[in-house]
């Protein structure tokens, strides 16, 4: 029981280099590897070969840290629900299929090589508020901060996005919106963030749109390929919080 | 050659390298409006304001379904309303400057909006960007739009001021009414449909849309808002739909 595929691979030398799809043949995939263990198969053989083996991003394999990402035949992370990247198996994919993969499209995330983005600019939206000012030194005593446990959860699960970049990657508008969203959400529904709550969403809009991540046009888009399954409602909190700062 | 480590380098704040900080590029106005939020925020108020228009607009429509007499005298009051406390046609001078700056505003932010959002992605996919979410309604903003203002500069040109009306701009308003969708003009009937149809649609999903943008939308409260979206926009092009196929079909003649 293999599988034998056809890729469409994005190759790109490097940032300046004008890149191009090239076609491969996979042959005995296994349908209980994983997408980037099928694209390690490729690559040792292409290292065997002589050829330069494809660039992309990937760190834990367990779907939690927010390294990998491809655009799977048109989707972000590929079709399968709520996973990333290197949580999809290659069982989900028919024998003999083609499937098509690029790099995340976004003027700010621009091509290192091959499937490689650089997102620093989400490290910089982050650095221009995704953060609470508190004093160091010994730990506060436990339940000093009462939060409600609806607010833990909702604030929990903004916290959960791994930064990965599907949602900009899957937006026709190019939009960070889930991602800043998430972030600000993640502070904003917490006592320890309400200081700096008006400032922060100020900050961290300005800094997406300086980026040059294009607006939110409410497409869904973001929420339904983001592996974590951030809601549309971040942006919302995201829309209330910056509109309330600049009032 | 060994490496050495600064006492507290691992807790110490990390600057990024000069040359990726990035501020705003120059051009790019900054504050509220040079935001895309605030552009947004822009687009959510002003779309309200022709909402609110739409509804009287329609209601004010159907009018003509009571006769002639009663249609007629429903146009002189909208320019004798206000009367005596503000002078003639002044109450009706204000609601149109005001959907002026209504569409000039809501166009500025989605053109604005739209020039961000194609530099964002200067290459494209390869493979067809399959839609994952949210229906048929959101895809149609952008042409959608353009259609819907050239509908409404050619219904000024019709209905307003005559210029398109086989009546002309003397005419009492029901018979420009009646003479411009009349059976033989089926064609102006047709294009007056396939534009309120796409009214419906920016409706749809810019009714939602903008308490989402305003940050007044929740997950609890997306189901009710799109359910009176589709509502209301179902209403709208019904009851802007019903007058001009009447007159076409001859109901109202």
């Amino acid at each position: 029981m293999s599988m034998n595929l056809t890729l469409k691979v994005w190759r790109q030398k490097g940032p300046k280099d004008k890149g191009r799809m090239v076609n491969y043949r996979v042959e005995d995939v296994s349908p209980d590897m994983s997408f980037l263990e099928m694209l390690d198969v490729l690559n040792e053989r292409l290292i065997l070969e002589g050829d330069d083996p494809i660039a992309f991003d990937h760190d834990c394999r367990e779907g939690i840290c927010g390294m990998c990402g491809m655009v799977i035949n048109g989707v972000a992370h590929g079709e399968q629900v709520a996973t990333t990247t290197c949580q999809l198996h290659m069982r989900h994919f028919e024998d003999n299929a083609v499937i098509t993969i690029e790099p995340w499209r976004a003027a700010p995330f621009p091509v290192v090589k091959d499937l490689v983005v650089d997102r620093s600019a989400f490290d910089r939206i982050i650095q221009a508020g995704g953060f609470i000012s508190v004093p160091a030194g010994s730990a506060p005593d436990a339940h000093s901060v009462p939060v409600k446990k609806v607010d833990a959860d909702a604030a929990f699960d903004a916290a959960t996005c791994i930064g990965c970049g599907a949602c900009v990657a899957a937006c026709p508008n190019g939009s960070a919106s889930l991602f800043t969203a998430a972030k600000i959400t993640h502070l904003s529904l917490l006592p320890q963030g309400q200081p700096e709550r008006d400032s922060r969403a100020v900050a961290m809009v300005e800094q997406m749109d300086a980026e040059g991540f294009g607006g939110c046009t409410n497409t869904g888009e973001c929420t339904a390929v983001c592996p974590k399954g951030i809601p549309l409602d971040t942006i919302a909190q995201m829309n209330h919080d910056y509109l309330r700062a600049a009032k | 050659m060994t490496a050495t480590i600064e006492r507290g380098s691992a807790t110490a704040s990390v600057n990024p390298p000069a040359d990726t900080v990035k501020t705003a590029k120059p051009g790019r106005k900054g504050g509220f409006l040079g935001s895309s939020n605030g552009k947004k925020a822009v687009m959510a108020i002003t779309g309200a304001v022709m909402v609110l228009f739409l509804i009287g607009h329609m209601a004010g429509n159907l009018k003509s379904f009571a006769g002639a007499e009663s249609f007629n005298a429903y146009a002189a009051f909208l320019r004798t309303m206000g009367e005596p406390i503000l002078p003639h046609r002044v109450l009706l001078t204000v609601v149109e400057v005001a959907l002026v700056v209504a569409v000039a505003l809501h166009m500025w932010s989605a053109i604005s909006l739209a020039r961000r959002a194609s530099k964002a992605r200067p290459v494209k996919y390869a493979a067809r960007r399959k839609s994952r979410a949210n229906g048929y309604a959101v895809h149609t903003m952008r042409y959608g739009g353009v259609i819907i203002v050239l509908f409404v500069i050619y219904h000024l040109l019709d209905l307003t001021f005559g210029a398109a009306n086989p009546a002309g701009g003397g005419a009492t308003p029901y018979d420009r009414l009646v003479e411009g969708f009349a059976p033989s003009r089926w064609w102006v009937t047709l294009f007056y449909v396939l534009a309120l149809v796409m009214v419906g649609l920016h409706l749809r999903h810019g009714l939602w849309s903008a308490f989402q943008t305003l940050g007044l939308a929740s997950s609890r409260s997306y189901r009710p808002l799109k359910a009176v979206a589709a509502g209301l926009s179902a209403l709208l092009v019904i009851g802007f739909l019903v007058v001009p196929v009447a007159v076409a079909i001859g109901v109202i003649k």
